[in-house]
């Protein structure tokens, strides 16, 4: 483990992507400890509606007179909350299947993965908006909405992954001295299935928490007047082009926030995927 | 070459299937009324009911999807709930704009991404890669509505440059449709005038879109010049004394190219998707605008055929792609 | 007058992720003109480092320390990767791979990667555009037919996987002689092939080295293929050059311990079939002194003590062991001045 953390310190946007990962992770946890105005998550101070950007003010304020840069912060928690319940309840999902799909040979393991290739083809975008919206807009229908449809996923890589171990000799072996399935799942394969599973993982982090954002956008998310990125954009749109503020900073905070979860998660693969491994 | 595509189209009719039901089966599996949906705020208890009963809403789940399937096959989708029109000529009007505005994103991505997936990788470890790495991430990670919404401020607010939004200046009298695709339509009927101007509505949604596809062919041709500069051939050309460009952008790249063309394959769908929101934004008569309306109104119809719309792009896309892949490499041709 | 190819001192490290590897260290051959040398050694020893050297193909993370390489009169390690990419490769050095099927794009045509080749290497005729296109495929197609390739007018239209082992790798000996070069190299070209097509291909190589008047420097670990192919002979150890001589005296008498124990393991000579005791060292870290003391079976307490400088044999070969030289005395006057 040591020699590949070693060489995960030597990548240097990985590290960057580290770096902001853990600074939003910071900001999730003491938002509003931090903003210099807690109270303007809902607030309103109608006397000092859209101020550009000051020294008061880094970020400017919004149609309400709330500091954009206090709202930028207390959003992250949100964002955060969304994504890792999402990827929690999608790999809740998804794991178990994959690695019963990759176990188990048979009719069942085949319903399994055609189920997941066909929703693999479902457009998700479309669909989350669509269940989103067909269950009556709200945070928790959002959330479910995009689990059912990042599930496939995690089932298809432990599916790879435990197809690849369980017809290898060392399951046979294993097999031979008599070990149950349950102990070669759980204490020998799911281990080695884990590490692109946090690849994804990963990347799926910065995934939901540009969906979640688009979803907020439409209205479809976080309803007034709840600190949301994308809710945040959405009601800045009449105010362009005067309060260009507005719209740029919560926009600045999504793309830096998914970025760091993406540089993260190359970084990673780029040490778990043997081929890229070896042109180091 | 026509039986390779008989039959992979014979292998993709039952996934197509799958796709109608899964979609079918979540989104009636959701706590909420078509009927109701479909007659209107202003409807009477009697009229959704009277709707209930003649739809077949009324009727067992798997019944109405065998109902619904043999419209299907009639190119059958219903009555949109919105336009109140079928949905099968909603969606023949609007696809050609989709479909030009995709293909136009798909070629910018792929004209400066290959590139710079070759660079990337030449570099590898080192500054421009480094560099081009954060920049394709940098791709991926913007909100596409939020890079619309900005590209609009910039371009068409404060610069004046560009058209906000739209296929076509109201002003600009429109081509006669022969083709549908509007770019197309006035090079056919010799109107300079509204070529130009249609390509000035295109540039900014085309640029929103190619954003989060260029970044993904820069990865995947990255990772193929990587891979192939380890073979030994590419060793073998360069003791042949090979040019070092012809070697690199000729003999390396083709040999580096196939993942890259199965991601476009894959990005094609990924953008008729990703297209949704930019097109609400552009106001693009597309599909994308026609599913954002069905979905806040809830247009079931709408959304079923949209999506099983997508996934047969994505299919037929992934055919042509197979296709490619054994024009790029003579071994994959010979074994059919 | 010079050897065709003259490498004196040469020393090149590779850098890695656990530290600097020296992979050559102090290799020096010659090889006349008209000549085949064999360069000799087991797997790992720094053969292909070296030809990759020559050739001035080092990996990335590769350098040359030390040492100079001459080729008809001219030192290659001053050349540009420009010019030698231009005025080398191909057109005064022709290159024959190890494994054909891996040398060759298995995306092109066999005949457009030769004729990409002659397009910037062979000599010029005069002719232009299409004219010297047509001269390039006639000249292919006669060395296709002087190496026994079938059809040869159809092979150029064919891709690579579609041709035999054997067939292959005659497509590369003809692309390595395409435009006419003075030196071939041959990283161990015949090990990927059946004994039977192995003999068919030394047999070619040697009647065209006399038919051309080119020179061959070949690689490989095998010494029936050296006493069958080659005139001199140059033994590699952990990238140090250790006995290099005439290909009948060393055989006949073999000086270095290493070449004794090489020529022990030959299944034609071996009374069993054992390999050398131990194995090649790390170039991470080379043993102190003498590069093969772990394993020699006449080693003494000086031979760690430092490099063994060279020192001429009875056979006339170089030798570099201690046993041939007056070095250990050399040291005691040195350690006695300081
Ligand atoms: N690119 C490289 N990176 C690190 N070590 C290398 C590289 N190429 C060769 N080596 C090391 O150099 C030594 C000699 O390799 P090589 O020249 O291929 O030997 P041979 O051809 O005699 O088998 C080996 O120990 C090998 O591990
Ligand atoms: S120098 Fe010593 S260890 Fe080395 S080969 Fe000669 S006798 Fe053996
Ligand atoms: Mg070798």
């Amino acid at each position: 483990m040591k020699p590949i953390l070693r060489k995960l310190s030597r990548d240097v946007p990985a590290m960057l992507g580290l770096a902001i990962v853990v600074f939003v992770l910071l900001l999730a946890i003491f938002g509003p400890l931090i903003a210099p105005y807690p109270g303007d998550a809902a607030a309103s101070h109608l006397t000092r509606r859209l101020k550009p950007p000051s020294a008061d003010f880094l970020f400017g304020t919004d149609n309400l007179g709330r500091d954009i840069f206090s709202r930028i912060i207390l959003g992250a928690r949100g964002a955060l909350a969304i994504a890792l319940t999402v990827v929690t309840v999608a790999m809740a999902i998804g794991v178990p299947l994959g690695l019963l799909a990759g176990f188990r040979r048979g009719w069942l393991s085949e319903t399994v993965m055609r189920v997941t290739d066909v929703v693999l083809a479902i457009p998700q975008l479309v669909l989350a908006l669509a269940l989103a919206q067909l269950m009556s807009p709200s945070i928790e229908t959002a959330m479910l909405a995009l689990s059912l449809t990042y599930w496939p996923f995690f089932t298809r890589i432990v599916y790879a992954e435990t197809r690849r171990l369980s017809s290898s000799l060392f399951v046979d072996a294993l097999r031979g001295v008599g070990a149950g399935t349950g102990r070669i799942v759980f204490l020998h394969i799911l281990p080695n299935a884990i590490s692109p599973v946090i690849v994804r993982a990963t990347i799926g982090l910065g995934f939901t928490i540009l969906v979640a954002a688009v979803l907020g956008f439409l209205g479809m998310g976080a309803t007034p007047p709840a600190p949301d990125w994308g809710l945040t954009i959405a009601e800045s749109r009449v105010y362009l082009p005067t309060a260009w503020w507005y719209v740029t900073f919560p926009g600045l905070a999504i793309l830096l926030t998914v970025m760091g979860f993406n540089l993260l998660g190359d970084g990673l693969r780029d040490l778990v995927d043997p081929r890229i491994r070896r042109s180091r | 070459m026509l039986r390779f595509v008989l039959r992979r189209t014979a292998l993709v009719l039952p996934s197509l299937l799958g796709l109608l039901l899964v979609t079918f089966l979540l989104i009636h599996a959701v706590p909420s009324d078509p009927a109701a949906a479909l007659a209107g705020d202003a409807a009477t208890p009697e009229q959704i009911a009277r709707l209930r009963h003649q739809y077949g809403f009324d009727r067992p789940i798997f019944e109405q999807f065998l109902l619904y399937l043999d419209k299907v096959a009639h190119l059958d989708f219903g009555e949109s709930a919105f336009s109140h029109r079928p949905v099968t000529l909603d969606i023949a009007q609007r696809l050609p704009a989709t479909l030009e505005l995709t293909f136009c994103a798909l070629a910018l991505s792929v004209f400066v991404g290959v590139p710079l997936g070759v660079m990337a990788a030449l570099n590898h470890n080192a500054w421009p890669d480094y560099l081009l790495r954060i920049f394709s991430v940098l791709g991926i990670a913007m909100a596409a509505f939020w890079v619309a919404i900005m590209l609009q401020l910039l371009f068409s607010m404060q610069l004046g440059w560009l058209p906000l939004r739209g296929e076509l200046s109201s002003t600009m009298a429109q081509p006669p449709r022969a083709t549908g695709f509007l770019v197309v339509d006035c090079l056919i009927a010799g109107r300079w005038d509204a070529f130009a101007d249609a390509l000035r509505h295109l540039a900014l949604p085309a640029v929103t879109l190619a954003l989060g596809g260029l970044a993904t062919i820069v990865r995947f041709t990255r990772a193929g010049v990587l891979d192939t500069l380890q073979q030994d051939f590419v060793f073998y050309e360069r003791a042949m004394g090979y040019r070092w460009l012809r070697l690199v952008w000729i003999f390396v790249l083709r040999n580096s190219v196939t993942a890259t063309v199965t991601q476009i394959g894959l990005l094609f769908g990924g953008l008729i998707a990703g297209g949704v929101v930019v097109e609400a934004i552009f106001d693009w008569p597309g599909i994308g605008s026609y599913t954002v309306q069905a979905i806040l109104t809830g247009d079931r119809q709408v959304m079923l055929a949209v999506t099983l719309l997508v996934g047969t792009v994505y299919a037929a896309v992934n055919i042509l792609v197979d296709l490619v892949h054994g024009l790029l490499d003579p071994r994959l041709m010979e074994q059919g | 007058m010079m050897p065709l190819l003259s490498v004196r001192g040469l020393k090149v490290t590779i850098r890695t992720d656990e530290g600097t590897a020296q992979v050559l260290d102090d290799v020096g051959l010659d090889l006349e003109r008209g000549r085949i040398l064999g360069v000799v050694g087991e797997s790992g020893c720094g053969k292909s480092t070296l030809i990759r050297a020559i050739m001035g193909i080092l990996p990335r993370a590769g350098a040359v320390e030390r040492g100079e390489i001459w080729f008809e009169g001219e030192n290659l390690l001053s050349f540009s990767e420009a010019e030698l990419a231009r005025d080398v490769r191909s057109s005064r050095i022709g290159f024959i791979p190890q494994d054909p099927l891996l040398a060759l794009n298995p995306v092109f045509k066999v005949g457009s990667q030769l004729l990409e080749v002659m397009r910037w290497h062979a000599p010029s005729d005069g002719t232009r555009g299409s004219e010297r296109r047509k001269r390039h495929v006639g000249r292919l197609i006669g060395l296709l037919k002087r190496l026994q390739v079938p059809d040869p007018e159809g092979a150029l239209e064919r891709y690579p996987h579609q041709f035999s082992g054997g067939q292959r790798q005659r497509l590369l000996i003809a692309a390595a002689l395409a435009c006419s070069p003075r030196l071939l190299i041959a990283d161990e070209p015949t090990t990927a092939l059946d004994v039977t097509t192995q003999h068919q291909i030394l047999l070619l190589l040697r009647e065209l080295v006399a038919e051309l008047a080119v020179s061959l420097l070949f690689v490989t670990h095998d010494f029936g293929v050296v006493a069958e192919l080659c005139d001199d002979l140059c033994v590699i150890y952990a990238g140090q050059t250790v006995e290099s001589g005439p290909v009948r005296s060393i055989l006949d008498s073999p000086a270095h311990p290493y070449t004794r124990a090489l020529l022990a393991c030959h299944p034609d000579r071996a009374t069993s079939f054992r390999g050398i005791p131990g194995s090649v060292p790390s170039p991470l870290a080379p043993p102190p002194g003498c590069r093969f003391a772990p394993r020699c079976g006449d080693v003494r307490a000086i031979c760690s003590a430092g490099n063994p400088p060279q020192a001429r044999a009875e056979s006339g070969a170089e030798v570099r062991c201690v046993q041939y030289s007056d070095w250990s005395a050399d040291l005691l006057v040195r350690s006695h001045e300081s």
